[in-house]
């Protein structure tokens, strides 16, 4: 008897128990936990900053259907891993890692948790559970290009690049593109700083240019040292990531902005609706979400510091890269030795953009390494 | 050219004088390896009270006091509590890294007016020198006062004379009276002020911002110029000068196309300054030492 009532007892805790975790799944089921992994502290202007407000943005569209989580100040590496991991138990179930050097960690973090979601921002290696996401930066510098080849006087561009990778080199490129397409006897010089930060270092190669004859400046690195420089001194140039003019209000001509909101609630609502996935296929080199102007993944901030009429070249060629008039790199392509890249009639695809380790005509100098 | 020599000088003046005043806490026997943190600290500070009393000489001395502050700390630790000066210097950086950062998050995104520039009268309008070397910021000034002061101080005062002693045999000093504590300490603040306004000197005059970590290892280039300068002061601004060069001419190189990778260009102070410590140590085995004997040696006066 005490045995059947013991049966009956645990029969009913059992059911209440499971009753219990659908109603709580049920009312806590709307609620999706997001983690977001952040190289610096955000700031208010660069890389970190630029995904704090897509943050915002999913805040605003979701408001308690999401649980947010953010971890700042993560360096690439081993401390990378574990921060991945730990939000990973946390019980998140999309985690967004928001730069490049945590490739590797959230790879491995993924393999260990095989129904969490992995968003990696930049990257090129996908797994199950991993998607990469990233802008079509190179847009907005062909604008640059078009620009800075309207408004040189000494027909001298000087760039400052981090690292000679391909997502800067085809930066590097596509401005080349812009600037031939209005200007056949300006030139770039490219000065590698080896760093994407060192406010010092940057400030400095900007000092040499200016110094060497450039009057308009753009950077691929991440402190507005640069612009304040050109500011100094009375040259002009672009904001990076986002819009800088307060540093420079004389000297930037436009910031190319990177909007990563419209992403990342695109991929939480697939999530929500269970669609979401990596998009992988053949063709898909930098990732299922590879977003630039006419995603509005790039926004282009106001034009200043330029004649309407250069302004009106500029808004010409932003609508055209919009509408998919322009194709930055159709052929004929040559690199700045006189080798042909590409003949006329047909153009680059993503993969031979990442790729990219020569300079096309118009641009100095060679890659090192 | 000159716009190029002028960026050299800017780019050397941080390392001089966080140089200079390692040198001093050195030479006292103490090896602090927080210099990059009085740096920041330095930075954080100057900016703060520039955009608090909007003038940039007030930053030179909010620069001045936030690395004293550090190199208090510092002092506590190893000079009252005898810890070790390695791990304690190592531990100032990281902490300073971390507080600057924090005390610097509501200065990230303001922007600050520059430290001007004094011409003095008539030399400035000398051609072509004129322009480089008297028409410099305070900072610039001041820092050539400082070796210039301490050449001498070192060489033929007193109590340099007395600071030497406690570096090189800080028992003998003790023995003869010296308070050998007290002028660790001093030394040790003096070395914080110099590297607290050599950090100034970034916001102030090179990149008018704040953003966390912004001397990006200009105080471990300090502490290897101090090993390169084998503890000469005039030997600080040559070494200072040639860093500084080597860095813009790397840029320079790469403005031009020279065809020398810039990385070589990059290894060069460095290169130098093993070769520096190679020679001194060479010196050491000959018995005729310049490196500070008691140099990293915490003092116990029970002794």
């Amino acid at each position: 008897m005490i045995k059947f009532c013991m049966r009956i007892f645990s029969l009913v805790a059992l059911s209440a128990s499971v009753l219990f975790l659908l109603i709580n799944s049920t009312f806590a089921g709307n609620q999706t936990k997001v983690g977001f992994v952040y190289l610096t502290t955000p700031g208010d202007h660069g890389w970190t900053y630029a995904h704090e407000l897509g943050k915002q943005m999913v805040e605003k569209r979701f408001g308690d259907d999401v649980k947010i989580s953010v971890v700042e100040n993560v360096p690439e590496g081993p401390d990378a891993t574990r921060v991945i991991r730990e939000l990973a138990k946390q019980g998140n179930e999309i985690i967004f890692t928001t730069s490049f050097g945590y490739m590797e960690p959230t790879l491995k973090v993924a393999k260990e948790f095989p129904n969490v979601k992995f968003e990696h921002i930049t990257g090129y290696k996908r797994s199950k559970n991993v998607a990469t996401g990233n802008i079509r930066f190179y847009e907005g510098r062909y604008i640059q290009g078009v620009v800075a080849g309207l408004m040189t006087k000494t027909n001298k561009i000087g760039y400052i690049g981090a690292y000679p990778i391909a997502e800067v080199i085809m930066g590097i490129n596509a401005f080349a593109q812009g600037l031939r397409s209005v200007n056949k006897d300006a030139s770039i010089s490219v000065i590698w700083a080896n760093t994407w930060y060192d406010p010092v270092k940057e400030a400095d190669a900007a000092k040499v240019h200016i110094a060497e004859g450039a009057d308009i400046l753009a950077q691929h690195t991440d402190s507005p040292a640069m612009l304040q420089i050109a500011e100094k001194k009375g040259a002009l140039g672009f904001g990076q990531s986002t819009d800088m003019s307060a540093f420079a209000p004389k000297a930037q001509l436009f910031a190319s902005i990177n909007n990563w909101g419209p992403y990342y609630i695109r991929k939480i609502e697939e999530l929500k609706s269970g669609k979401w996935n990596t998009g992988d296929g053949p063709d898909h080199w930098a990732g299922n979400d590879w977003g630039g102007l006419k995603a509005d993944m790039l926004i282009i901030s106001k034009f200043q510091n330029m004649p309407s009429g250069v302004a009106q070249k500029a808004q010409e060629a932003l609508d055209s890269l919009k509408s998919g008039k322009i194709n930055i790199f159709a052929g004929p392509l040559v690199d700045n030795t006189g080798k042909e890249i590409i003949p006329s009639g047909k153009s680059l695809d993503d993969g031979a953009l990442w790729g990219m380790n020569y300079y096309l005509k118009g641009v100095n100098g060679k890659i090192p390494g | 050219m000159e716009a190029l020599i002028l960026t050299i000088i800017a780019t050397s003046i941080p390392l001089l004088l966080a140089a200079t005043g390692e040198l001093i806490t050195e030479k006292s026997g103490v090896l602090n390896l927080g210099v990059e943190g009085m740096m920041l600290s330095g930075a954080v500070g100057a900016l703060g009270a520039v955009l608090w009393l909007e003038n940039p000489y007030f930053g030179i001395i909010a620069g001045a006091l936030s690395g004293i502050l550090m190199a208090s700390i510092f002092s506590i630790f190893t000079i009252n509590f005898m810890t070790n000066q390695v791990a304690t210097g190592l531990g100032l950086t990281i902490f300073a890294t971390g507080l600057t950062g924090l005390a610097g998050a509501p200065l990230v995104g303001k922007t600050i007016p520059s430290l001007p520039k004094i011409e003095i009268f008539l030399l400035s309008d000398i051609p072509i020198i004129g322009n480089i070397l008297f028409k410099q910021d305070f900072i610039a000034y001041l820092s050539i006062a400082i070796i210039i002061i301490i050449t001498y101080f070192l060489k033929y005062s007193k109590p340099g004379v007395i600071l030497r002693a406690v570096g090189d045999d800080h028992q003998s000093a003790h023995s003869v009276g010296y308070p050998v504590k007290k002028i660790r300490w001093y030394a040790t603040c003096f070395g914080g002020m110099c590297a607290g306004i050599g950090g100034a000197y970034i916001p102030l005059v090179l990149t008018p911002h704040w953003s966390e970590g912004m001397t990006a290892g200009r105080g471990w280039i300090a502490l290897a110029l101090v090993v390169f300068a084998s503890w000469i002061p005039w030997r600080i601004i040559v070494g200072a000068l040639i860093f500084g060069g080597i860095t813009i001419a790397q840029l320079v190189g790469q403005a031009r196309g020279w065809p020398i990778p810039s990385q070589i260009l990059s290894m060069m102070p460095y290169l130098a300054t093993i070769i520096a410590l190679t020679i001194i140590s060479g010196r050491i085995s000959k018995n005729n030492s310049v490196v500070p004997a008691s140099l990293g040696k915490p003092f116990f006066d029970t002794q």
